[in-house]
């Protein structure tokens, strides 16, 4: 039972880190609004409040004194500049620590817990008062938190009235606890308003009738006040005024909230969180409590349909008004993958059907493919709807990085910052979770390698501090990733040179810039002389171009001395589900990815030029491009002359190559679902994935870009087929 | 008594046995998932030649291995009398291709008789003990040993 609520309270945790992490990067690009700053706030309040229920002691400490410090943000007491950003940020991080900690248990790095908190303590003034939060347990009363008594500040009269409405009691909210919290502030009198409650036979059940009016002698000012409804505003008209302080207005205010039914305080969206206020104990039980028991008890009655128009207006003015999240649904990712694997199999049924229908002997099938056709369509419907579900924004992972950069720029004693762009990129769940590691490291080697010290850098002419712009975006069916630094490049030199030195490449070996490049992907080859504890843990860049092609993707590197690196990542879109073409190669049965083929021809023998001994080039429209032949080069027949039927799927390579694969002949363009080969044989060079097709046997999805990279370079120096034979010897 | 007996019941336990290129083996019958009839496989581009391609299994991409070239023996053609048996290593389904299955023995481990010292390493780790079953001599495969092996050279 404390399992599940405990397993809640850190998925929320989770969300509310997010949304903290969101809003300190929106308050370091500049954006100091209330608004931003009240979400930051009431996320490392709602993680207080959470972790306090649960006795997380720690938890809540850091929480508190990040809160506070928050807090006089808020009221404009702190000015942020950049140092305390800066120590808001790693505070964020170490209260995203804390949560990880306490929820897989594990030990915090004490010392950096106390540099904190006493960096935050800096900003905390003196008087503030010390909240101390208890655990509780199931219906336990709240504990009391004292607050502060200011003797000597001056005291002022404020009418306050409150009416609750319907949506108020629905979320759990209790008008008693507000009394209470405001009778602590100073002198309160409480007066109960039933002008509107209706005859017995007229009230409707859990309708809100009643209305309080509250006098409060407080030294305490308006924003105090405030800060008792804050949780249940929008969910109650309210109305502040204190005599000799703008009452006309507030009247005025008042008098419009009124009319339009709206919460007064703040525009903001009514986040239903728990009642977190700190609650004196029932010593001097005011007035209302009989007034709420007997809100508690009566079914209470239908209002005028004037009533229900204003709140109607109310609750729409809200969820226009809202800036919080969309309503989301968690579901186990189980249950979305089952439903996945269920829509791969309607896919797979579907091309069974069809073919089935082709081999009947019936000579009218027209009414019978329409059908079919429409059972496509609402099939696609389903699975695109399915991958939606699955689809998530970057931005979690783009802020996971911020961090990471943040304490690689730390660690080097560089200044690096993280720019992101293209947040809102939607990528599979998957993708997403498997490229936080490869992304890890890219970006820390671009930290600790690619950006120069601040000195190296001013000697060079380039601002002090390295930039690092993280992008993400669709290009053309699939999702690329880049990391771009503006660092000092590669040192292609020095590369080559460790290569020989571990005995990766023949000293005499001739590469060109971008195989240079590239050698960094090769297992065993890390640049760091000595393994520092940032990048180069003695895994390489190896593991970075695993994981990646592991998911059906793809790294590259491009490089220019003086400027920086460029780390690009190309992935599909999904792993479900492509739309490819059935091709036979020497009598297999292929699929070909449409995303990769520019165009398709049949070709002749004019078109065909040879080039050197075995080279063969056809001419398309006056160009000449390479023909490669598929066959050849997946092995199943030796190359010898013997060209295929003449059938050529024009394609396009990441870095703009053209290159024409010669297939047997060109069957269809459908639908397939990837089956992934990962686990079942490893790597297959030249295959990215397979498929089943609709009578039911497999065929291999072809990965055009290392066909063509296998084949044009197979005379130099080949990174896959090395790797292979390395491995395989 | 009855107890006894029992007991001496349990610690039997049920072989498959099956013929790879005319030898006998076999396998735990708790290792075997299901036993099929030989169809093609899709051939897999660049694979070893234990290799033989990949199948489908009720949706799931399985690989199956020829268990003669795995072993060393000779290798014939696949046929339709040939029978793919589907065993479950680490969790995951994989195929292996035997001539023929005979029969479902019942074995004391007693019976079980250390592999004989041999002079080739890979013999001696893919077969886990050899049983005596009607003055025949059958191979106990040792599965892990020849399919995570055979893994690692595809990785």
């Amino acid at each position: 039972m404390t399992g599940s609520i405990m397993d809640t309270f850190f998925e929320e945790c989770e969300e509310l880190l997010e949304a903290m992490d969101a809003g300190l990067a929106a308050i370091e690009e500049g954006d100091q609004d209330a608004e931003t700053v009240n979400a930051v706030f009431r996320a490392v309040h709602s993680i207080k409040g959470g972790a306090g229920a649960f006795g997380l002691d720690d938890l809540v400490a850091f929480a508190h004194n990040f809160e506070t410090v928050f807090d006089d943000v808020r009221s404009n007491k702190l000015q942020l500049d950049e140092k305390l950003v800066q120590l808001l940020f790693r505070a964020s991080d170490h209260l995203s620590d804390l949560v990880t900690c306490a929820r897989d248990g594990g030990e915090v790095d004490q010392a950096h817990h106390d540099v904190l908190i006493s960096a935050l303590g800096e900003y905390i003034d003196d008087d503030e008062e010390e909240l101390v939060f208890e655990p509780m347990g199931v219906g336990a009363a709240f504990d009391p938190a004292p607050l502060p008594s200011l003797a000597e500040a001056k005291e002022a009269t404020f009418d306050i009235r409150f009416h609750p409405l319907k949506e108020m009691f629905d979320t759990g909210n209790e008008p008693y606890f507000l009394f209470q919290a405001l009778s602590d502030l100073g002198e309160l009198t409480v007066r109960l308003d039933d002008s509107e409650l209706p005859g017995y036979d007229a009230m409707e059940d859990g309708e809100s009738y009643l209305s309080w009016e509250l006098t409060l002698v407080t030294s305490e000012n308006r924003s105090a006040i405030e800060a008792v409804f804050e949780f249940v505003e929008g969910l109650c008209e309210l109305s502040i005024s204190s005599e000799g302080e703008e009452e006309a207005d507030a009247d005025a205010l008042a008098a419009l909230n009124a009319a339009f039914g709206l919460p007064p305080v703040e525009e903001e969206s009514a986040v239903a969180l728990p009642l977190e206020q700190p609650v004196p104990d029932a010593v001097e039980t005011p007035a209302p409590v009989d007034a709420v028991a007997e809100v508690e008890v009566t079914p209470v009655p239908e209002v005028e349909s004037e009533k229900v128009a204003i709140k109607a207006a109310g609750s729409k003015k809200e969820s226009t008004k809202s800036s919080g999240p969309k309503p989301t649904l968690r579901v186990e990712l189980d249950r979305v993958d089952r439903l996945i694997n269920a829509v791969g199999e309607l896919i797979i049924n579907h091309s069974m059907l069809a073919q089935q229908i082709a081999n009947l002997d019936v000579s009218d099938t027209r009414d019978v493919e329409t059908e079919l056709e429409g059972f496509k369509n609402l099939a696609r419907d389903i699975q695109e709807g399915v991958m939606a579900i699955r689809a998530q924004p970057v931005k979690p992972l783009f802020q996971r990085m911020a961090r990471i950069v943040r304490e690689a720029s730390a660690a080097t004693g560089k200044t690096a910052k993280l720019i992101t762009i293209g947040e809102t990129t939607e990528v599979d769940k998957t993708v997403i979770e498997r490229l936080a590691d490869p992304l890890t490291h890219i970006l820390r080697n671009a930290v600790d390698h690619g950006i120069e010290s601040p000195e190296a850098r001013a000697a060079a002419g380039k601002e002090k501090g390295g930039e690092i712009t993280l992008t993400a975006a669709h290009r053309s069916g699939s999702v690329c990733i880049e990391v771009k630094d503006d660092g000092a490049g590669l040192n292609r030199k020095k590369i080559r040179q460790i290569a020989i030195d571990k005995g990766l490449i023949p000293e005499n070996a001739e590469l060109n810039d971008s195989e240079i490049d590239n050698l960094l992907f090769l297992p065993g080859f890390s640049t760091a002389k000595e393994i520092s504890n940032l990048s180069g843990r003695g895994v390489g860049m190896d593991v970075v171009k695993n994981a990646v092609t592991a998911l059906g993707g793809r790294v590259n590197i491009s490089s220019n001395p003086g400027q920086g690196s460029v780390f690009s990542i190309i992935l599909p879109l999904t792993l479900a589900v492509m739309d490819g073409m059935v091709v036979s190669v020497a009598g297999h049965t292929m699929v070909v990815p449409i995303t990769a083929i520019v165009e398709t021809m049949r070709g002749n023998d004019d078109m065909i030029n040879n080039l050197g001994a075995d080279g063969t080039l056809l001419s398309i429209r006056g160009s000449f491009v390479p023909i490669c032949d598929v066959a050849g080069s997946l092995g199943l027949r030796s190359n010898t002359g013997d060209e295929p039927a003449g059938v050529y799927l024009l394609v396009e390579t990441e870095n703009g190559d053209r290159c024409a694969l010669a297939v047997d002949d060109i069957h269809d363009q459908r639908q397939v679902v990837i089956k992934s080969l990962d686990g079942v044989c490893g790597n297959v060079p030249g295959v990215s994935a397979a498929t089943i097709l609709g009578d039911g046997k497999i065929a291999m999805i072809l990965d055009p870009e290392s066909i063509v990279t296998a084949s044009s370079s197979a005379a130099v120096f080949d990174t896959d087929r090395r790797m292979s034979n390395a491995i395989a010897s | 008594m009855q107890l006894q007996a029992e007991t001496k019941h349990t610690e039997h336990s049920e072989f498959v046995s099956f013929t790879v290129a005319s030898q006998a083996f076999c396998l735990k019958i708790t290792q075997i998932r299901e036993i099929r009839r030989w169809q093609p496989v899709t051939v897999l581009p660049h694979a070893p030649a234990d290799v033989l391609g990949v199948m489908n299994l009720r949706g799931a991409v399985i690989p199956i291995y020829d268990l003669s070239a795995r072993f060393g023996l000779e290798q014939a053609e696949a046929s339709e009398r040939n029978v793919v048996i589907v065993v479950s290593v680490h969790d995951k389904p994989v195929g292996l291709l035997a001539e023929s299955v005979s029969e479902i023995i019942s074995i004391d481990p007693e019976d079980i008789q250390e592999t004989p010292q041999v002079d080739s390493r890979n013999t001696m780790d893919f077969i886990q003990g050899i049983i005596s079953q009607n003055d025949e001599m059958v191979r106990i495969i040792n599965l892990n040993a020849v399919i995570a092996s055979t893994e690692q050279v595809a990785l």
